[in-house]
């Protein structure tokens, strides 16, 4: 029976520059932080990043680790938009990037999770998404009057990271909050799959934390299990804790000045463990 | 007796009008005004429309804008992947804004300037082909005379000329129903699809109108005057859905 628990740098260990690396969460939620700083603190770079983003987009465009960025949005949710992720765009820092239609994106994971090559959709259809992306191709339907339709690509992953709020060491994933959002599409679609999760759990407590509904990854899918309490945060994580507001308030400032990013950097986010992290923020309180 | 409606409530009723006759569909209004037009509309005339907390849940109930819906009555489980399959249903209407529109209800809230490195990156995509393309559509535009412009940096929501230009079928469900400005409401039930003014807000002239957009606006008849909200529609909006005035940001 395989015990799958491994640490941050591990998982770090098994990365290569270039790869295509799903991240899951949605805008500032439940996103697996502790796997972003230490891809952050890494050499990894070339990095093609796949993300419903928020700071994980924000943080690892504004350190250069990325060739481009796959995106249905970049957003802080309590703030609208995804302030280093923006300064890349205008600046025209990040090399490459593909943006989809919020639901389209969610197509591209399906295909990739289903191993087609496309799902089709209307999605996009008249909008600059096809206009700006010469790339994407349209299918004509083998049905009725061969209606065109948006062929949105599968999103082929080479990795892909995934925070939880409980996990077994075998690599089963419950989620306790209000959405899973796609992560149960991204670690389908992974070749490899790095489940980070607030508390491991033995298998047989998962139904006294959750309803049987919440166990929606099953460890087929998921190659590694790291526990990492507050792993998500800044980002929220509920029921085990919100979004840090005046924590995020302060790392969107430092998309203004690049001092106070190099400081922000080295005060939070190159510490060199999750360990460190953890300690830090218990010592600032309310933590 | 009731005070005089003020602006942002005539606006949140006219918003609320493009909700009339909807039925039994999914309406997702985005933003303070729009919320408070799907409020609205549930609890008077459209009582079968479904709304959403914004989280994960469709709720009952007249909730006030902020609240943060713990003792809602649940309805239904509406998690962000149950969103796309409904506006992929078509069983859907949002309220969505705009920064810049044009004649033909072509809408842009993702860049402005060359899309590639914009000036100013907004919003982005966001669902905007999705939703345009799938069900019907409303916008709602705070200020008209920034917003109507002759041409639209980048389309994010396609209008009439774009999806005319496609498969006959891909259309078939697009439709930009209202748009609601600080100043009227328009539509498209113009001939050749251009943006028709349906109704001005009270004092408001056809000229003044006309001269807060970069394009030509299409008059069919004498616009009517956009209906006053009735007493029962503003205790609603003020005592109920908004005690704390958020509406009246919208317009500072």
């Amino acid at each position: 029976m395989a015990d799958k628990r491994m640490t941050e740098d591990e998982v770090v260990g098994e990365l290569e520059s270039g790869m295509t690396i799903g991240i899951g969460g949605w805008g500032s939620r439940r996103k697996p932080m502790s796997l972003v700083r230490a891809i952050l603190r890494s050499d990894l770079t070339d990095l093609h990043i796949v993300s419903y983003g928020g700071p994980d987009v924000g943080i690892l465009t504004a350190a250069g680790k990325c060739r481009k960025v796959t995106y249905g949005f970049v957003s802080l949710d309590s703030i609208a938009l995804e302030p280093h992720f923006r300064s890349a765009r205008q600046s025209g820092s990040l090399p490459d990037f593909l943006e989809l239609d919020e639901g389209a994106f969610y197509l591209g994971l399906m295909a990739a999770a289903h191993r087609v090559p496309f799902y089709p959709t209307r999605a996009g259809l008249g909008s600059a998404m096809m206009t700006e992306n010469p790339d994407l191709k349209t299918v004509t339907s083998p049905y009725g009057d061969g209606e065109e339709l948006v062929a949105i690509p599968a999103f082929e992953m080479d990795a892909v990271l995934i925070h939880m709020n409980r996990a077994d060491q075998r690599g089963n994933g419950q989620f306790l909050g209000p959405d899973l959002y796609f992560d149960d599409l991204f670690a389908m679609a992974g070749k490899k799959t790095y489940l980070s999760a607030e508390r491991i759990v033995a298998t047989e407590d998962f139904l006294a934390e959750g309803p049987v509904h919440t166990l929606r990854i099953p460890r087929i899918h998921v190659d590694g299990v790291i526990e990492a309490p507050l792993g998500a945060h800044f980002t929220e994580c509920p029921p085990d804790y919100g979004r840090d507001e005046a924590f995020q308030r302060e790392y969107a400032a430092t998309a203004r000045d690049e001092d106070l990013w190099k400081q922000f950097r080295t005060d939070w986010l190159d510490l060199e463990s999750h360990e460190a992290y953890q300690a830090k923020l218990s010592e600032r309180g309310q933590w | 007796m009731v005070s005089e409606a003020t602006i942002d409530e005539i606006c949140v009723v006219a918003l609320a009008e493009a909700f009339r006759d909807d039925g039994e569909v999914l309406c997702n209004p985005m933003g303070p005004v729009p919320v408070l037009a799907g409020r609205l509309a549930r609890a008077t005339f459209a009582p079968d429309l479904m709304l959403t907390d914004t989280i994960a849940y469709a709720v009952q109930g007249n909730l006030p804008l902020g609240a943060d819906g713990a003792d809602a009555v649940v309805e239904s489980y509406m998690p962000f992947r149950s969103i796309f399959d409904q506006v992929w249903s078509g069983k859907r209407h949002v309220v969505m804004g705009a920064s810049q529109i044009d004649q033909y209800g072509n809408q842009n809230f993702a860049a402005i300037g060359p899309y590639r490195q914009p000036k100013a990156q907004l919003l982005g995509m966001r669902g905007a082909p999705g939703n345009l393309i799938n069900h019907a559509t409303s916008y709602w535009i705070p200020n008209q005379a920034r917003t109507f412009v002759e041409q639209v940096d980048v389309v994010s929501g396609p209008g009439y000329n774009r999806v005319a230009a496609l498969h006959p079928d891909s259309g078939r469900f697009h439709e930009i129903r209202r748009i609601v400005t600080d100043l009227g409401a328009y539509d498209f039930e113009s001939a050749d699809r251009t943006m028709r003014v349906r109704s001005l807000h009270p004092g408001v002239t056809l000229e003044q109108a006309q001269a807060a957009s970069a394009f030509p606006l299409t008059v069919t008849d004498d616009p009517e005057v956009s209906r006053m909200p009735t007493d029962e529609e503003l205790a609603l909006i003020r005592d109920v859905f908004d005690p704390n005035g958020v509406r009246k940001g919208e317009f500072a």
